[in-house]
């Protein structure tokens, strides 16, 4: 190791100590986020809020998908009332306030408020979450009727329907 | 006939090089971004869930790319300055930074226009977010470091240490997405396939071709000035035509 050492040209030298000093460094902030990776999330699931992985008494927020057919709008008012879903399990979420133009049913969304003791999240904000692909409508119209004919054929073939990606 | 790459490293002969190029990639850059937005503001089609308000991403996107991209060159000339000590290694650096520090704030800006309307929030601190951030503050940090020192030689090695140490952040920016739960949605462009209508895609990409060339006329720009700042002093600069007159 020493005889290496005296061999090595000063830029090699250089060149081994910044290698390690970045290798060493990028172990340190990797375990760092590893230890931090619960708080550097911005939301929970409402799997994890069932498993009572969410902090007691506070604020925090669900992220998750708009169950189909659970928007109910207050007559009177600006209440709304709907439940976000993993697949996995639910949480009802009411919230009275303006909702961003991409809310919808089927759709990503992050509420932010306090699940009280009826189970239900009193959120003081809601944000709509949209995902990575980009297309015109008639785009995603084709691939909505493909989804659709897909199951159809399935159904009539006796096949258990599987339900259409969003 | 074999080229003497290394010629190319001295001031002496880059600086000439550099003020050559110039003119070329300006005058790519902006046709380039002509031809892109035009695309990407008259010709790509509205999207199914965004309406208009995507076509934002045809700056956001070309900027966020470039700030991560412009940060790993300027750590990696920043490594080869402090390795081999050759000059123009550290003039690259500090001539990158401002341009990094621009796309860096572009992005963060064109991020918070695009998210209001879409997402109902202009801010949120998740992990994309605030690592895109933390970018825009090693950039400044890069950028006040190296004003900080007087000896220029002192302030190209603090700096460029600091440039390495934040080199471990762009991994961070890029895969925040996939390691943690955020608002920021998944990458659109992957290794291997956007998800993607295709005259989107071809604005997107001619709107980043334009800004790498436009990155690279003005660094070039910014590294003449540097070179002529630097060597002030010495022969080859005073011989020079532009120095005389």
């Amino acid at each position: 190791m020493q005889e290496l050492r005296d061999r090595m040209k000063p830029r090699q030298k250089r060149f081994v100590f910044i290698a390690v000093a970045v290798a060493g460094l990028s172990l340190a902030v990797g375990l760092v986020l590893y230890a931090l990776r619960g708080n550097v999330n911005l939301y929970f699931t409402p799997t994890q809020v069932f498993n009572n992985e969410v902090p007691q008494g506070r604020s925090f927020r669900i992220g998750g998908l708009v169950e189909e057919g659970s928007v109910k709008r207050d007559k009177e008012g600006l209440a709304t009332n709907f439940v976000i879903t993993d697949t996995n399990k639910k949480i009802p979420v009411t919230y009275k306030g303006i909702l961003p133009d991409l809310f919808k049913e089927g759709k990503g969304v992050v509420a932010q408020g306090k699940v009280e003791a009826d189970g239900v999240m009193h959120a003081e904000e809601v944000l709509a979450k949209h995902d990575e692909n980009y297309m015109p409508p008639e785009a995603a119209d084709a691939i909505k009727k493909a989804g659709e004919a897909n199951a159809a054929s399935k159904a009539a073939a006796g096949m258990p329907v599987t339900p259409v990606a969003k | 006939m074999a080229i003497n790459w290394f010629k190319y490293s001295a001031p002496t002969t880059f600086y000439g090089l550099a003020g050559k190029l110039i003119p070329w990639f300006a005058i790519f850059a902006a046709i380039l971004f002509a031809i892109g937005l035009y695309i990407g503001f008259f010709v790509a089609p509205v999207d199914a869930q965004q309406g208009e308000f995507y076509r934002i991403i045809f700056i956001h996107v070309p900027a966020s790319i470039l700030s991560m991209f412009l940060y790993m060159i300027m750590a990696g000339y920043a490594a080869l300055g402090l390795i081999f000590n050759t000059r123009l290694s550290a003039m690259m650096a500090s001539a990158i930074a401002p341009t990094g520090a621009l796309f860096a704030l572009i992005s963060l800006w064109t991020g918070a226009l695009w998210g209001k309307p879409m997402w109902g929030a202009w801010w949120m601190w998740d992990a994309r977010m605030t690592s895109e951030l933390i970018l825009l503050f090693l950039y400044l940090g890069f950028i006040a470091l190296h004003a900080s020192i007087d000896d220029p030689r002192r302030a190209d090695r603090a700096a460029a240490l600091l440039a390495i140490v934040g080199s471990v952040n762009v991994p961070i920016i890029y895969f925040s997405v996939k390691w943690w739960n955020t608002l920021h949605q998944g990458a659109t462009i992957k290794f291997g396939g956007t998800s993607m209508h295709v005259a989107m895609q071809q604005s997107l990409f001619i709107m980043m071709l334009a800004c790498w060339l436009y990155a690279i006329a003005v660094v070039l720009a910014r590294v003449r000035s540097i070179i002529l700042e630097r060597e002030r002093n010495t022969t080859w600069i005073n011989d020079l035509q532009e120095v005389r007159s």
